[in-house]
């Protein structure tokens, strides 16, 4: 389990009450998700600041980026382990295309790759202890889902015209029904960016926080003595139990997420329900 | 690509030696089409080989808790998304508190159909007709999308 070793990293940082001033920065989970600037700049009255969000975003593109291309440039016919990684990602988002979209939504493979790969790289570079996460800021993930969302409308029109509107009105209903019917599938329709950012975004914010949260009982715990000691393996259990859990979830959000974009560029290409 | 990757392009290798003489475009094209048929039978073939017993086992796994964090997301923008919009149009026409009234159970219903929708319950109209539900919107082209894929 890869999980293991960094979450043995994260408890040990933790639990150093010397290390840590433990009054205010261990015990407060929320100081993990501040937004620092590194570079202030400004542009047009725009604060366009360095942040250190800014530097995980570079760091993730570039980090993956770079795997990518350095896997990939031996082009062995018999792929080595790292090629194999790069290719069983590219298969991985390829099938889930392909089995969602159809082949012609296969024209979008590059924008579901690389969020599904930026999504991941995010969120798994959010488990390193003191690394910024990304994803867990609600206006990084509401972009995304937005620029999903837009492709969709802007592509649904562009390809089928007004035909795309169809797909608020499911065939078969009564007409009396139909007001109400296209009304809750409107709804429905401009739920789905917001369904899709906060998922992404309130899981790995919850996920940050339990996990601190845990892993802040350890020195506390050890503070009371012998018995706060023995007391502190529970938290210290859990702690290690939740970051297993936290990497599946890094997966399985970047794997919701595009899976979900799949399906919407599947409503863009065929309309007509 | 799959493991079966070294062995296809084994396969094709003396072909390319073969035809290295005449290179014209007719016979490339023709080549192409029969390498893109053996491509597509292979996935076809792969595709059928995971649908098996042990596929549905992993779609209980990792899948599963992804369906889960989604019905639950699905359900609650879509209340959240009627009480936005009912409150807007609250705060716009003066109309308060019928628009959020409306709205919000609009948008539970449409928190309702989500729900239903992404497990697979109501499919669309279309889909309605085929025994076998599945969870994504229905394509046109029925046979390229795999319900049991998920």
């Amino acid at each position: 389990m890869s999980g293991v070793p960094g979450a043995i990293a994260f408890c040990w940082a933790r639990a150093q009450p010397d290390k840590i001033d433990e009054a205010d920065l261990a015990n407060d989970p929320i100081h993990q998700f501040q937004i620092s600037k590194i570079l202030p700049l400004e542009a047009m009255g725009l604060d366009i600041s360095f942040t250190n969000s800014s530097l995980f975003m570079v760091a993730t593109v570039g980090v993956s980026a770079a795997f990518l291309i350095m896997t990939t440039s031996g082009r062995g016919l018999i792929p080595s382990r790292l090629q194999s990684i790069s290719e069983m990602c590219y298969e991985f988002v390829a099938d889930l295309l392909r089995s969602s979209a159809g082949s012609e939504g296969m024209k979008f493979f590059p924008l579901v790759f690389s969020l599904f790969v930026f999504i991941l790289m995010a969120n798994l570079f959010g488990m390193f202890p003191y690394f910024f996460t990304v994803t867990s800021h609600i206006i990084v993930t509401a972009a995304l889902a937005l620029l999903v969302i837009g492709l969709v409308l802007v592509y649904g029109f562009w390809k089928n015209g007004l035909g795309f509107l169809k797909l608020f009105v499911p065939s078969g209903v009564p007409a009396v029904l139909i007001p109400l019917i296209v009304a809750i599938e409107v709804m429905s329709f401009i739920s789905r960016p917001i369904s899709l950012s906060v998922r992404l975004f309130a899981n790995v914010l919850a996920g940050h926080i339990t996990l601190k949260v845990f892993a802040g009982f350890i020195p506390m715990l050890s503070k009371i003595g012998f018995v706060g000691v023995v007391g502190a393996i529970l938290p210290l259990g859990f702690t290690v139990a939740l970051t297993a859990l936290e990497f599946l979830v890094a997966f399985l959000q970047a794997y919701v997420f595009a899976i979900l974009t799949c399906m919407y560029l599947n409503d863009a290409i065929h309309p007509s329900h | 690509m799959p493991p079966n990757d070294p062995s296809k392009s084994r396969e094709s290798m003396p072909e390319k030696d073969d035809r290295r003489g005449d290179s014209d475009d007719s016979s490339l094209d023709e080549r192409l089409q029969r390498l893109k048929s053996k491509l597509d039978n292979s996935q076809l073939a792969a595709k059928t080989a995971t649908n098996g017993p042990d596929n549905a086992e992993k779609s209980k796994g990792a899948a599963g808790v992804g369906q889960a964090f989604r019905l639950s997301s699905e359900f609650i923008a879509g209340v959240v998304v009627g009480a936005g919009i009912g409150y807007l149009v609250d705060t716009f026409f003066g109309t308060s508190p019928w628009g959020l009234i409306v709205f919000l159970l609009l948008g539970f219903a449409a928190a309702v159909l989500n729900v239903m929708r992404a497990a697979g319950m109501v499919a669309e109209s279309q889909m309605r007709l085929k025994p076998a539900h599945d969870m994504d919107k229905s394509p046109q082209d029925g046979e390229i999308d795999d319900p049991a894929e998920k």
